[in-house]
């Protein structure tokens, strides 16, 4: 473990700390609205799960249901936020933004309304709902629009982390995150900070982007691959939209090959994202791990994860034909 | 302003709509002439609005839900005195603040960005919302189209309001029976419509939205009202003041030609032949 930033959690690829990166959004929530008493938060009939709880019990007069009814959640919110409130909006990531995109783009994003958008139990990982519920679109969606930020936490801590930073910050932003008990990766002490990539392994063979729970994967395959005599460069690219560029592209150069690693289809998030700015910077060989352009199904979260190709053998076989 | 100066300014901004949408060559005549009136009462006579600080903290609100009404919400304002008059000729034309659907970035005063309908009653409750949540006395008005109550968002939003009990807001729709493909009750029937709202705990008002008397009774109204949010169902001509677009489903989304323009601005100017005096 020597190879790895010592700021990140003890021991977390033997005997990690297992927790939610939701349990993240519920405690940022708290804190956050302690800072500030302009922070309010609408959830669309799934507080509990959404982890929206916390904040309800705590803050009732700055708590609002609005039902199952994702398209006037975002609507609200829009009006909250250009009247001078800075709300947070949750429910399952398929629903919002995957059912209010329309009025994210206009209502939010075109308006730069300071609204922050909640997707939870993003991913394949929420497991037996099946497809319907898998959100694996939802950052492809929101990067596209103008004015957004997008971020994917690797665990709890960084959700957190992550959820009092967008409510500092001005603007609208999009924060996915999962349902499952994770292995938690980072500490109090990890540096966070919106649009900045954090290398948290360093390596000259070949380069591994992740974000979510894939850099998790990604810190193991670092790991098993290192007794190969292989070093990989593991980065944290937790904040998709603005790309850090410029850690990309150092890290691409020094290695010249990079694997990307998310949690979504492996069209329009980080893989592209990664891929449209080294293209036009850094030209390098690139292979992407992501759900494979394909809808998910019902199952444990640990069978689809191993089905859909998103572990840290995925990624050492992508590393593999890399160096070829 | 008396009931007269308020007609004569609801006339001029008819004026001024037509000669906007002649000069741009694109856009919707029905609606904005036909809800002339319901605007010019509320920026003349209704709402607290300062147009030399269009972001006084406690102005009322006013959210436009069917952003394809802005020519009268333009034309409004500067008589208004939001913005130069001259501008208004500048509408849908490249690098003006005046969008072809209304942008809140764009233009001070225009508080929300509208055109894909459905979506302003939800802005206009969450602003409600913040006003009611910071005890603050300043009220929302939305403007709503009829044909946009197609759009589920419309009544997910009406459920909510209802639910709230906001009686700091005031919703007025534009009851003129057309929507682009004809009329509302062919193509989606809407009636009845009052009775809907109040099933969904909402206060009804139902007007001549032409009349402005009755307008400004009906404001009263609604300010009146407690632990309800209200309803203004105003019945208007769609292409009020000009005779050749009134009732006709085919104005909805259609400029006039410089032709059209003319007769229209001869009818309005004389007030129909009422009066012979005309200037430019």
């Amino acid at each position: 473990m020597s190879d790895y930033k010592d700021y990140l959690a003890k021991d977390f690829l033997t005997s990690p700390e297992l927790r939610p990166t939701r349990d993240g959004f519920g405690t940022g929530l708290v804190k956050l609205g302690h800072m500030d008493e302009n922070v309010v938060v609408i959830c669309a009939d799934l507080t509990d799960s959404t982890r929206s709880a916390a904040f309800a019990k705590e803050f009732p007069e700055r708590f609002i249901e609005v039902g199952v009814a994702e398209q006037n959640m975002m609507g609200i919110a829009a009006g909250m936020a250009l009247s001078g409130k800075v709300p947070f909006i949750s429910s399952y990531a398929v629903f919002n933004p995957g059912r209010n995109w329309d009025q994210l783009r206009v209502s939010v994003a075109y308006s730069k309304a300071n609204v922050k958008i909640a997707g939870a139990h993003a991913g394949i990982s929420v497991g037996p709902d099946g497809a319907t519920h898998q959100a694996l679109e939802d950052m492809a969606i929101v990067r596209v629009l103008p004015n957004m930020t997008v971020i994917a936490p690797c665990d709890w801590v960084e959700c957190e982390k992550a959820t009092i930073a967008v409510g500092k910050m001005y603007g609208p932003a999009y924060v996915r995150f999962g349902r499952e008990n994770v292995a938690t990766v980072t500490t109090d002490r990890t540096p966070f900070e919106i649009g900045k990539a954090e290398v948290y392994r360093e390596g000259k063979d070949v380069t591994v982007i992740a974000c979510g729970i894939m850099v998790f994967e990604a810190l193991k395959a670092a790991e098993e691959i290192s007794k190969d005599g292989i070093e990989l460069e593991v980065i944290n690219c937790h904040t998709i939209k603005p790309l850090d560029v410029k850690t990309i592209v150092e890290s691409a150069k020094k290695t010249g090959k990079v694997v990307t690693a998310e949690e979504h289809q492996i069209n329009g998030a980080l893989g592209s994202a990664v891929a449209e700015a080294l293209s036009e910077n850094c030209p390098v060989p690139m292979a992407r791990v992501g759900v494979l352009d394909t809808f998910g199904e019902s199952g444990k979260p640990d069978e689809l994860m191993d089905a859909y190709l998103l572990r840290s053998k995925d990624i050492i076989r992508k590393v593999k034909s890399l160096i070829k | 302003m008396t009931v007269q100066e308020l007609e004569l300014t609801a006339n001029t901004v008819r004026q001024d709509i037509i000669k906007m949408l002649v000069e741009a060559g694109s856009g919707h005549s029905a609606g904005p002439l036909g809800s002339a009136d319901i605007f010019t009462t509320l920026y003349f006579a209704e709402m607290d609005v300062d147009p030399k600080d269009p972001r006084k903290e406690d102005r009322d609100r006013f959210v436009l839900s069917c952003g394809h009404y802005c020519p009268v919400w333009y034309a409004t304002m500067a008589s208004r005195g939001f913005f130069p008059r001259e501008e208004l000729m500048t509408l849908r034309k490249f690098g003006t603040r005046l969008q072809g659907h209304p942008h809140n970035m764009a233009l001070p005063g225009v508080e929300n960005s509208s055109g894909p309908l459905g979506q302003g009653l939800s802005q206009a409750i969450g602003m409600a919302m913040t006003a009611r949540m910071d005890k603050k006395k300043w009220r929302t008005y939305c403007m709503i189209s009829d044909g946009e109550h197609d759009e589920g968002q419309i009544w997910e939003a009406i459920m909510f309001a209802g639910k709230e009990r906001l009686d700091n807001l005031v919703s007025i729709i534009d009851r003129n029976n057309i929507q682009i493909d004809g009329d509302t009750e062919d193509v989606m029937p809407l009636e009845p419509l009052g009775d809907k709202y109040k099933a969904f705990g909402w206060h009804v008002i139902d007007i001549n939205g032409n009349d402005i008397g009755a307008l400004m009774e009906a404001y009263k109204e609604a300010d009146s009202v407690r632990q309800m949010p209200s309803v203004i169902i105003a019945h208007t001509t769609p292409g009020m003041g000009v005779e050749f677009m009134e009732d006709d489903f085919k104005w909805h989304g259609m400029p006039p030609n410089k032709e059209q323009a003319k007769e229209a601005l001869h009818e309005l100017r004389t007030l129909r032949g009422r009066i012979r005096a005309e200037h430019e």
